[in-house]
């Protein structure tokens, strides 16, 4: 089945040949941080996770957005959703596989990552964040490959697949609920010592993997013969809707709580996000810019007329992705280090080293998004045919 | 072959085991020695009139802020990161810190009081706090961070996988982490004449590292470096002790911990 991976047009061969160059210049900086240290990067004794982490944490919520559309198929038996249930689990699969890359390339003696097997820590969330990611990922592996293949075949998937794919369901809760836990367990970090982390984190992954998955199957349903069906695609945008609207009240509930109780620890860093805090406030016009994208975005879907027209669907799918990237994949993790525990304010700039490392990242990524889509796709349109 | 390797294991680990839980660890320590240096007057018998629970060490830095001044913090900055071949790297970005300077508004920026004058602005030493309730302990996925029975809350240079897991934990700004060679930068510091001690291993980049009580002087039954060159500012002692002389001196003194309101129970004390 991967075979059909091998054939494809000269796009889809430069597409492939393009993220390779990405992925290649992201592993020669690589390199160059195993051989100097992540000094190389913009990380610091005030801010000791980046951009790394902050990507790390957003594909979690990527993955975890994949059971948006199992849940439907498999505990609704929603018919519509029988197509494009593979996709879902094929992007988790991409976004898992980028997580783990996220964690090696920030943990700073990678040679020694399998301490954490030799050295079990169940006092340590770490250690269920380990279990949790590499689980989820072998579950998807099973459920997405095994589906597809008996799509091929013919035949009804077999019976053994189907304990996995319940298995999968609360699985994918665990990882974004344990990797809110990484954040949400530390004292002294005010901004991320919230009861709401792990549902904030499960809104805005049941928001940001849906919506990605939009754009990338009305992008397969343009470049394709493999129509994923509008229905599906509709029924999906409903779904990116009500979760990122969740995501917006709980952010609200988190500023409602700083601002009413006038905690200045709570304050803080909200203060520094959004308003500028001691004159430092790099970081403001992105997150103000995310609510107002975020707004925009579920604004489109709301409205039913605007929500059915595929240029503002993929306009929307884009607004939600962003909104909730600029959220999670940059104000959250960044934001809980400012300010420092004394106080005081060290902002956080990502060089060009970490930046490379990070698209590679994205890049590989893409490229497992792309050859198991090309799989998938053509699996359908020999159905099709 | 192999059984003659597990017998030697299982003795192993059961001397570990006595080690741990007997008598094993005053003997490793020698707190004798230490104590006689820390101790004025001597103390009583363990646990005398006392509920005979907890631990029977619980080493604890008290520090004298009212005694501190410039020189006796450049004195015992300099002592502790010679001793510890920590590199001076002269950025905040690389920094390492075992021990170091700051003021009392951001040592304590939760009980900050804008009128109070006598405490603004005055300087205090920071350091590691060996918290009874180590939260950094509680988050390392690899046991590279771990409380020893005597309260010290140590770092495996050679387990630590560098996560940095408990920097984000640690609520006082405690660690460091290698993000560069520290080996590298030392060897430019030695060609410009700094001294190396023998006697305490260098790290490699990628792994944490803190204040540690001075493990390594307290196991040949000296005090800490900050104690030795500056006794009248840092007290070293046994908390769990009711007669120790930090415990005595707590007693006289009004002291004040970082934030208690966490429960980390810090084990350093800041007398004022």
């Amino acid at each position: 089945m991967i075979e059909k991976a091998l054939k494809g047009s000269s796009v889809y061969w430069g597409w492939i040949i393009f993220l390779l160059c990405v992925i290649g210049a992201g592993f020669m900086a690589y390199l160059y941080q195993l051989k100097v240290g992540l000094g190389i990067t913009g990380m610091s004794r005030d801010i000791s996770w980046g951009v790394y982490i902050a990507q790390f944490t957003y594909f979690v919520g990527v993955a975890a957005g994949g059971v948006m559309v199992v849940i439907p198929k498999y505990l609704h038996h929603y018919s519509k959703y029988a197509k494009i249930v593979v996709f879902g689990e094929f992007l988790a699969i991409a976004a898992v596989v980028m997580c783990l890359l996220f964690i090696i390339v920030d943990i700073g003696q990678p040679m020694r990552m399998l301490n954490v097997l030799l050295h079990p820590t169940p006092h340590s969330m770490l250690f269920y964040d380990m279990i949790v990611l590499n689980g989820y990922l072998l579950l998807n592996i099973i459920c997405g490959y095994n589906t597809l293949l008996a799509d091929k075949k013919g035949v009804p998937c077999p019976g053994w697949v189907k304990p996995f794919i319940y298995i999968s369901i609360p699985w994918a809760i665990s990882i974004h609920t344990v990797t809110a836990f990484l954040y949400a367990g530390l004292p002294g970090r005010h901004f991320w010592l919230t009861a709401i982390m792990a549902p904030r984190f499960l809104a805005s992954a049941f928001a940001a993997g849906p919506a990605l998955l939009i754009m990338i199957l009305l992008f397969v349903r343009r470049v394709t013969k493999f129509d994923p069906g509008m229905d599906a695609i509709q029924t999906i945008a409903k779904t990116v809707c009500y979760a990122m609207i969740t995501n917006l009240f709980f952010m609200g509930c988190e500023f409602f709580t700083a601002y009413y109780s006038q905690v200045p620890g709570h304050m803080h860093t909200l203060d520094y996000l959004f308003r500028g805090l001691d004159g430092y406030g790099e970081l403001v016009p992105f997150m103000r810019a995310a609510i107002v994208i975020g707004l925009f975005g579920v604004f489109l879907l709301l409205v039913p007329p605007i929500r059915r027209n595929t240029k503002w669907l993929a306009v929307a799918a884009a607004s939600v992705f962003v909104a909730t990237w600029i959220d999670k994949g940059v104000g959250l993790v960044i934001g809980g280090f400012i300010p420092n525990p004394f106080e005081t304010i060290t902002e956080y700039h990502p060089t060009l080293p970490e930046i490379t490392i990070a698209t590679a990242i994205w890049g590989v990524g893409a490229l497992i998004v792309t050859i198991l889509y090309k799989v998938a796709i053509s699996v359908r349109e020999q159905q099709a045919a | 072959m192999s059984m003659d390797r597990r017998k030697f294991l299982k003795a192993a680990g059961l001397t570990t085991l006595v080690g741990l839980g007997g008598k094993g660890v005053f003997e490793l320590l020698k707190p004798g020695a230490v104590e006689a240096e820390m101790t004025h007057g001597g103390h009583g018998e363990e646990g005398h009139g006392e509920k005979d629970a907890g631990p029977k060490v619980r080493w604890a830095m008290l520090i004298d802020v009212m005694a501190l001044n410039k020189e006796k913090i450049e004195k015992i900055v300099h002592t502790c990161h010679h001793l510890h071949n920590v590199p001076n790297w002269g950025d905040p970005k690389n920094e390492i810190m075992w021990i170091w300077e700051d003021e009392y508004e951001h040592v304590f920026p939760d009980s900050y009081n804008e009128y109070n004058h006598i405490l603004n602005g005055m300087p205090f030493l920071l350091m590691c706090n060996h918290c009874d309730n180590p939260p950094c302990v509680r988050v390392c996925p690899v046991q590279a961070t771990f409380r020893r029975p005597d309260g010290i809350v140590a770092q495996d240079y050679h387990r630590c996988i560098g996560c940095r897991f408990c920097m984000a934990a640690c609520p006082y700004g405690s660690r460091s982490f290698n993000w560069l060679d520290p080996r590298v930068h030392l060897e430019k510091e030695i060609a410009e004449g700094r001294k190396l001690n023998k006697r305490f291993p260098t790290r490699m980049r990628g792994v944490v590292e803190k204040c540690n009580f001075c493990v390594e002087r307290l196991a040949e039954g000296k005090p800490p470096g900050c104690v030795e060159v500056a006794p009248d500012v840092m007290f070293f002692g046994n908390l769990a002790d009711p007669n120790s002389n930090v415990r005595k001196i707590l007693k006289e003194r009004i002291s004040l911990r970082r934030k208690l309101e966490l429960g980390t129970k810090p084990s350093v004390f800041y007398l004022i």
